[in-house]
């Protein structure tokens, strides 16, 4: 069995909770006293009927505001696949929430609300989602059952959408599928009421399609996280170099090269526990020994020669802005990148999107929540870092506000 | 190309694992809570794989509450002991002589709530500036939306409304003085993947796991074993059950389910087939829809 990583983001009435109900509900995740419960909140809310967004609305202010304000997480599984759902709110001023959620899915839902159409909402979620380089999106256009099951509209609705994410370079495998959450209608089984459909249910689609690709194995990059030195008499002489692969294969035997000294070695033998490993990739976590004794420590890099990793000072990023206090240039943070932290000043701030109609300004003097902008930034110490769009793990990072030990803000390095 | 796929419990278990090497790295003096219920054995065993060779580099810590099933206290020294790791206790029954707990009354009276001031209590005497526990987020609705890194103020206190936000791989365990981080590695797990990673990697578990025969009392529904912390109330009747233990709390608090399932198979076939989540048998959670968020919001883990 494998794990799909997956993301949602949407209000309350385009349906995104019942979706989730449903899908949680028709593979058995709900359990009888989590819907014993709902029943009873709901009765007390005088809801007649069972609502099922009380299942994903977690935190007291929420429920008693109605309101979704953090990312949620859920989980589900199918004999096929485990599923992680981050669930997020999908107003703007969330936009916060959708990043996070989005940083760590492999595919997002998109919802469309089939009277609705493409509206300013499902282009924010798509431009989030290929920002965050998610490569595979569902457009589930949902509330089938209230356009009389038409193809009419289903067909202009992704004809709109297509014609809108044509721009969004990222996503590179586009799904649409028409729904009916509240029926079922697609969701488990093919729906009967759709015969001009010929595609697959949503949940068989999220149980086959291929995300093994979305990992960088090429390019080998192995952030030190941790030195392991037992000191024991049996292991007098061991110095093992923890971490997770952030991208490549590794294996004994391989030359590799040490940043930021620049020494190179071979790798002696790779660990997980006591167990030696033929070969070692992401997202692995694994034990490495070397054949020299080299100073390395954590925040130091394994790379390979003939693809090391970009290293500098001065770099190019879009970020997500997540403070209430505005970004002004010429600020100054800690910045979070790999295992390595150093200082960093935003040296300038270059533009801002508008993620309603994806125009960038470039009159402009800070970033404030919820802004996404393109900054350069200046590191006291340089980093070892590839582009976002060729490695999540190395072209990310977290701005902190060294005052407040806050994170004020996502990037992702171009 | 290869097929460089992992299965989810090797994702979910390299995960961990970075959590656990990322605390020992970001902090200066963590802990592990280990009460020798499965998800602290979980921890600890994973713990143990991720600084192989090496030992541990941070004590295993129990706040005891003194009405444990005695099975739980014995394995819990055993399993240290085993290990190679450190085991510091906080007594609950400490804060009790020392007048910062006072016990409850009454006849629902039990000493859950109690924890959260020994526990805060053993962290500010011990130093520790993270403590690492079990909790997953499909235990409970509140815990769906915690952090890996859980930020606390001064007081224990967390803030859900005001968490930081967790992106990639990236965790933010910068505080100030006197703060300090609750660090949930498993929290991606769920009951069955938890149950599924110990039958994978052979975890002994205590006895009170597997079903056994004992005497029980049926109290609000809910099926407590008779012991020197539970005895019968005038109309109880006792029965001879059989039955295991879903969770491992308090023996006052925690209720067992009728269960022949005596080996690990057996019990994965059974949770696959529950309708009940775990919790579903644990007083402390009935108490009101948004108990463990109160609680947590006080410092309860």
């Amino acid at each position: 069995m494998d794990l799909l990583r997956f993301t949602t983001a949407g209000s309350v009435d385009d349906g995104k909770s019942t979706l989730i109900g449903r899908l949680l509900y028709d593979s058995k995740s709900i359990f009888e006293d989590q819907l014993e419960a709902i029943k009873e909140s709901s009765r007390k809310k005088g809801d007649e009927n069972m609502n099922l967004a009380l299942l994903t609305d977690g935190l007291k202010a929420e429920r008693e505001q109605g309101i979704t304000i953090d990312v949620a997480y859920r989980y589900f599984a199918t004999p096929k696949r485990k599923f992680i759902i981050a669930d997020t709110p999908g107003h703007i001023q969330y936009t916060r929430n959708m990043v996070t959620g989005a940083s760590t899915a492999n595919l997002a839902i998109v919802l469309i609300d089939a009277r609705k159409g493409v509206i300013e909402q499902t282009k924010r979620h798509s431009f989030i989602a290929n920002l965050l380089r998610i490569q595979h999106v569902v457009v589930a256009v949902n509330k089938m059952d209230l356009v009389d099951y038409s193809q009419d509209v289903y067909d202009k609705i992704i004809a709109d959408y297509k014609s809108f994410a044509s721009r969004l370079d990222n996503i590179v495998d586009i799904r649409p599928i028409p729904i009916s959450a509240l029926n079922g209608d697609n969701i488990v089984n093919r729906s009967e009421n759709m015969p001009w459909y010929e595609g697959a249910s949503l949940l068989y689609h999220l149980e086959n399609v291929y995300v093994g690709g979305d990992e960088n194995h090429v390019q080998a990059r192995f952030p030190v996280q941790w030195v392991i030195r037992p000191q024991s008499d049996k292991f007098h002489d061991f110095r093992g170099f923890a971490g997770r692969v952030s991208g490549g294969v590794f294996k004994p035997g391989d030359a590799v090269r040490i940043m930021p000294s620049g020494f190179s070695t071979t790798i002696d033998k790779i660990y997980q526990d006591k167990k030696e490993l033929a070969e070692a990739f992401a997202p692995q976590s694994v034990v490495m020994t070397l054949n020299d004794e080299i100073d390395i420590s954590r925040g130091d890099m394994l790379v390979k020669d003939n693809n090391a990793p970009h290293l500098g000072q001065d770099i190019e990023a879009m970020i997500c802005w997540f403070s209430t206090v505005n970004l002004n240039p010429r600020s100054k943070f800690v910045i979070r990148h790999t295992t390595r932290e150093a200082k960093a000043i935003v040296s300038e701030l270059r533009y801002k999107m508008d993620i309603n109609t994806l125009r960038k300004n470039e009159d402009v003097s800070s970033l404030t929540l919820n802004e996404i902008g393109r900054v350069k930034l200046h590191t006291a110490s340089p980093l070892f870092y590839d582009s976002y769009n060729k490695n999540r793990h190395t072209g990310s990072f977290i701005l902190i506000d060294p005052g407040t030990n806050e994170t004020v803000a996502a990037g992702m390095i171009l | 190309m290869f097929d460089y796929n992992l299965s989810h419990l090797d994702q979910l278990e390299a995960e961990a694992i970075f959590i656990l090497r990322e605390t020992a790295a970001q902090f200066e003096n963590p802990g592990l809570l280990f009460s020798a219920g499965k998800d602290s054995i979980v921890m600890a065993h994973i713990s143990r794989k991720a600084f192989y060779p090496a030992r541990i580099p941070f004590p295993l810590v129990h706040v005891d509450t003194g009405h444990n099933f005695p099975e739980t206290i014995e394995f819990r020294d055993a399993y240290a002991d085993k290990i190679g790791a450190r085991l510091y206790v906080g007594m609950v029954q400490d804060s009790i002589d020392q007048g910062t707990a006072v016990e409850e009354t009454g006849p629902n009276a039990s000493r859950n709530k109690l924890q959260t001031v020994t526990l805060l209590e053993t962290i500010e005497e011990q130093q520790y500036d993270a403590v690492l526990g079990g909790g997953r987020r499909d235990e409970e609705k509140a815990r769906a939306k915690e952090r890996f890194f859980s930020h606390r103020n001064d007081f224990g206190e967390w803030d859900p409304k005001n968490q930081r936000p967790e992106l990639w791989n990236l965790f933010n365990g910068r505080k100030q003085p006197g703060e300090h981080f609750r660090i949930f590695p498993l929290s991606n797990f769920t009951e069955m993947d938890v149950w599924m990673y110990m039958h994978q990697e052979g975890i002994e578990l205590p006895s009170l796991y597997y079903a056994h025969e004992r005497e029980t009392v049926t109290r609000n529904g809910v099926i407590l074993a008779v012991s020197e912390f539970v005895q019968p109330r005038e109309g109880e009747l006792v029965e001879t059950k059989v039955i295991r233990f879903r969770t491992m709390g308090d023996a006052t608090i925690t209720g067992a389910v009728e269960s022949s399932a005596n080996t690990m198979e057996k019990i994965i076939e059974e949770v696959a087939a529950a309708r009940q989540t775990e919790r579903g048998n644990r007083a402390d959670d009935k108490r009101s829809e948004t108990a463990m968020e109160d609680r947590k919001k006080e410092g309860y883990f």
